[in-house]
């Protein structure tokens, strides 16, 4: 326990006190320390009792959880099955339009110009040559009408087509083996994936609903769709595709949510 | 001396609760209020019937993600710690002597001794009827939970298993009222562990000791208060 001297004041005498009865009355001294500990600990917990103050914001509570999960974020990948493919439905079963859900109201959704966006490609990719939405739109085209489940628990059936990512990344000459896929939106969110959930036979980059062009809140001019991830992971308004063996927190993860988020 | 440490060797295994079921309960205990509080929480946000909302106050998770960090967290005490329950309960065969066999006609006077208040609990070692179909039905909604629990959270890697439910919607409600059960089954066996305390002491200390034919021991217990 170090004293500091500081400028003098009118609160501090301008002889030092002894130190010696810290050493002298250490026992003591700590005995206080602990007691303050105590009531303090105690108070806290009244103080969550009554505030509605959440214990799982206490900084080593938060990092268990987040051990846990990334935990599961491991269990998730081993239980993936790459082949395994989601249910399909039929045309009739599909929900129009498809449910909207972002970190803010539909009412803040910016859209974005078709004419002017391009899709950047960073990290282990051969060719980086942005993308026109044009370009893109010429690919072949493949459609899944899959199940969305909300991590909120709501579910609906949706028609979505576009390319296919696996074929996509083929295309740019992307490094198959990397981690990571990543994806940076327009409206500042990121999602990532794991590489065999890119490569999964119904992971598309998808630019159509119900036959048509999505629509401006539901991630136009290009959007991610995955038959078996939760919503959230499907990043809207995509600006730049990243290959990468790097992990990088993401906008939902960061904030606690499950990375892998796997259905 | 030895003959003290032979005794408390054998000891729990006579007891009404031996101390690994007593552990058991108690881990338990703590799983299934992580889990029920929790799943309140990812249960709000987005209702079943719009009459029922959590309160805050009750949820464990003062946002979404919270709640989902203690479910994805619970669930593995829950499970490991009733998978370990189960192989005991089979293996000792404490299942097969505490639960069974159940009489159809005992449940029924049971039930009616029990609405008379001329139940008898003098004797915690036996189970009556109800409690027994009690025990055992909230085990089965214990393994049901797990299981809808399973494909709620993989629905798309478990889709066989998803697929028995006919929906996502109607797997979430599997998921609910299994809930609601053992909430109920909460209520009526804290009630009653309350209103019969050395029950509730029981599960604590072990309980009063037991002459099991199953185990062909004899009973340890006055050997133990005598040199205790």
């Amino acid at each position: 326990m170090a004293i500091h001297i500081r400028t003098p004041s009118i609160f501090r005498p301008t002889t030092p006190i002894d130190q010696s009865v810290l050493t002298e009355n250490r026992k003591l001294v700590e005995e206080i320390g602990r007691r303050g500990f105590l009531r303090g600990a105690v108070s806290l917990g009244a103080l969550t009792m009554l505030t509605g103050c959440d214990v799982s914001e206490i900084d080593s509570v938060q990092k268990a959880l987040r051990a846990v999960s990334a935990w599961n974020d491991g269990v998730q990948q081993t239980i993936f099955r790459k082949d395994h493919l989601a249910p399909t439905f039929s045309p009739s079963q599909v929900a129009r339009p498809p449910r909207f859900n972002a970190y803010y109201p539909i009412g803040d959704v910016k859209p974005l110009d078709g004419a002017t966006w391009t899709l950047e490609l960073a990290g282990r990719i051969g060719d980086k040559r942005p993308w026109t939405a044009q370009r893109l739109y010429e690919l072949p085209e493949q459609e899944i009408i899959i199940r969305h489940i909300c991590v909120e628990g709501w579910d609906y059936i949706g028609q979505w087509s576009g390319p296919n990512l696996g074929d996509f990344l083929q295309r740019v000459g992307a490094d198959l083996t990397a981690k990571y896929v990543y994806f940076i939106c327009a409206d500042d969110f990121t999602e990532s994936i794991d590489m065999p959930t890119a490569l999964h036979p119904q992971t598309i980059l998808a630019t159509k609903y119900a036959g048509a062009i999505i629509t401006d809140p539901f991630g136009y001019p290009l959007r991610l769709r995955t038959a078996t991830k939760l919503g959230y992971k499907n990043a809207k308004w995509i600006k730049a595709i990243e290959v990468t063996n790097d992990f990088r927190d993401t906008y939902w993860s960061s904030r606690g949510f499950n990375w892998f988020a796997g259905i | 001396m030895a003959q003290l440490a032979a005794a408390s060797r054998v000891y729990p295994a006579h007891r009404l609760h031996p101390l690994p079921v007593r552990i058991m309960h108690w881990i338990n205990a703590v799983a299934i209020f992580i889990m029920i509080g929790s799943g309140w929480k990812i249960y709000n946000d987005d209702i079943i019937f719009s009459f029922l909302r959590f309160p805050d106050s009750i949820v464990i998770g003062k946002w979404a993600q919270y709640g989902l960090e203690w479910h994805f967290f619970g669930m593995w005490i829950f499970v490991l710690n009733g998978l370990a329950y189960l192989c005991y309960g089979i293996a000792t065969g404490r299942f097969r002597r505490k639960l069974f066999p159940i009489s159809i006609r005992e449940v029924f006077v049971t039930i009616g001794e029990a609405l008379r208040f001329r139940l008898r609990h003098d004797d915690l070692t036996h189970y009556n009827a109800v409690q027994k179909v009690l025990y055992l039905g909230v085990m089965i909604v214990g393994i049901l939970i797990v299981i809808s629990g399973l494909a709620l959270w993989k629905p798309i890697q478990f889709s066989e298993l998803a697929n028995l439910f006919g929906s996502f919607q109607n797997i979430r409600l599997v998921h609910f009222f299994c809930m609601s059960a053992i909430v109920a089954f909460i209520v009526v066996h804290v009630t009653l562990a309350l209103l019969v305390p050395q029950s509730l002491l029981a599960m604590l200390t072990g309980g009063p000791a037991i002459d099991d034919d199953a185990t062909g021991r004899a009973p340890a217990v006055s050997k133990v208060e005598t040199t205790g």
